[in-house]
């Protein structure tokens, strides 16, 4: 009898954190997905290109450096650019609300926005 | 029928202090809404004394008491709509007799973190589903604290029926 009701509370607790990390994976997978790049130069905003068309642009960066920013299957990469090091082109893909491909040397940043949630809290 | 209103008024006043601590000691994890759940466990203990609607009407006075004395209406709201649908599902589980205290507590702390946060996302915006799985987690943790406390408490409490 004892048994039988621990029973209830073990099922109890597992169904509930299996809902939490059900539903905490679904939101990770399908909402936090990003919706545009955004990209600035030397801080000020340069232009917003949406992540759902595929496109290449290059992005003039200052002292007449530039990146070349290609989007593809919802993903957004730096291909190349006119600086010593390549981190940015090193760089993976990004996809996901906030993450983020800096170019130093041309002030070029690269920004993932319009994840829903994530700001507009209280 | 003396006694039962001194029980009465003893479990009232406990839940009010309870939810006073609470306000007073709040969990430092960043996340707004994480409480230990002292004063439902007021009312899981009352629900296994007395009737389901003494645990009612003691849930709604302490949580009257304590919007009126250290809340607001909006927070009252808050916990009125988490403290109901946690007493109504503590209720059913009880009655389905599968569930020890522990069990019982902790469909009620996860209720009562539900309840929230569907007002929540009533009152500001859908965008707070993204705190229900951390609240799920946490009110199954506070959930399972208060009802291994209720669990102890009891048979030292059957005394007082």
């Amino acid at each position: 009898m004892k048994a039988s009701r621990k029973n209830g509370d073990v099922w109890l607790i597992a169904g509930v954190v299996a809902v939490a990390l059900l539903l905490f994976a679904v939101l990770w997978l399908l909402a936090e997905r990003g919706t545009a790049v955004a990209v600035t130069v030397d801080g000020k905003p340069y232009a917003t290109y949406p992540l759902s068309q595929n496109t290449e642009v290059k992005i003039a960066g200052v002292d007449g450096g530039s990146c070349t920013l290609v989007i593809a299957d919802g993903q957004a990469t730096v291909v190349a650019a006119t600086c010593p090091d390549g981190i940015c082109v090193r760089h993976r893909a990004v996809s996901r609300g906030g993450e983020t491909i800096v170019c130093l040397p041309n002030r070029v940043v690269v920004t993932v926005v319009g994840a829903p949630a994530v700001d507009g809290e209280v | 029928m003396k006694r039962k209103t001194a029980l009465y008024g003893l479990l009232v006043a406990l839940a009010f202090i309870f939810s006073y601590i609470e306000v007073l000691v709040p969990i430092p994890v960043g996340i707004p809404g994480v409480k230990l759940g002292l004063a439902n466990g007021v009312t899981l203990v009352t629900l296994y004394l007395l009737r389901p609607v003494d645990a009612a009407a003691i849930a709604c006075l302490r949580i009257l008491l304590a919007g009126f004395t250290f809340g607001s209406p909006v927070s009252m709201l808050y916990s009125l709509c988490g403290g109901l649908l946690s007493l109504l599902v503590m209720w059913l589980c009880r009655r389905s007799h599968r569930f020890s205290v522990v069990g019982v507590s902790v469909a009620g702390g996860v209720a009562h973190n539900v309840g929230q946060l569907l007002l929540a996302a009533a009152l500001l915006s859908a965008s707070v589903v993204w705190y229900a799985p951390v609240l799920l987690l946490t009110g199954t943790l506070t959930g399972a604290l208060i009802g291994l406390l209720c669990r102890s408490l009891l048979p030292r409490l059957e005394k007082m029926r």
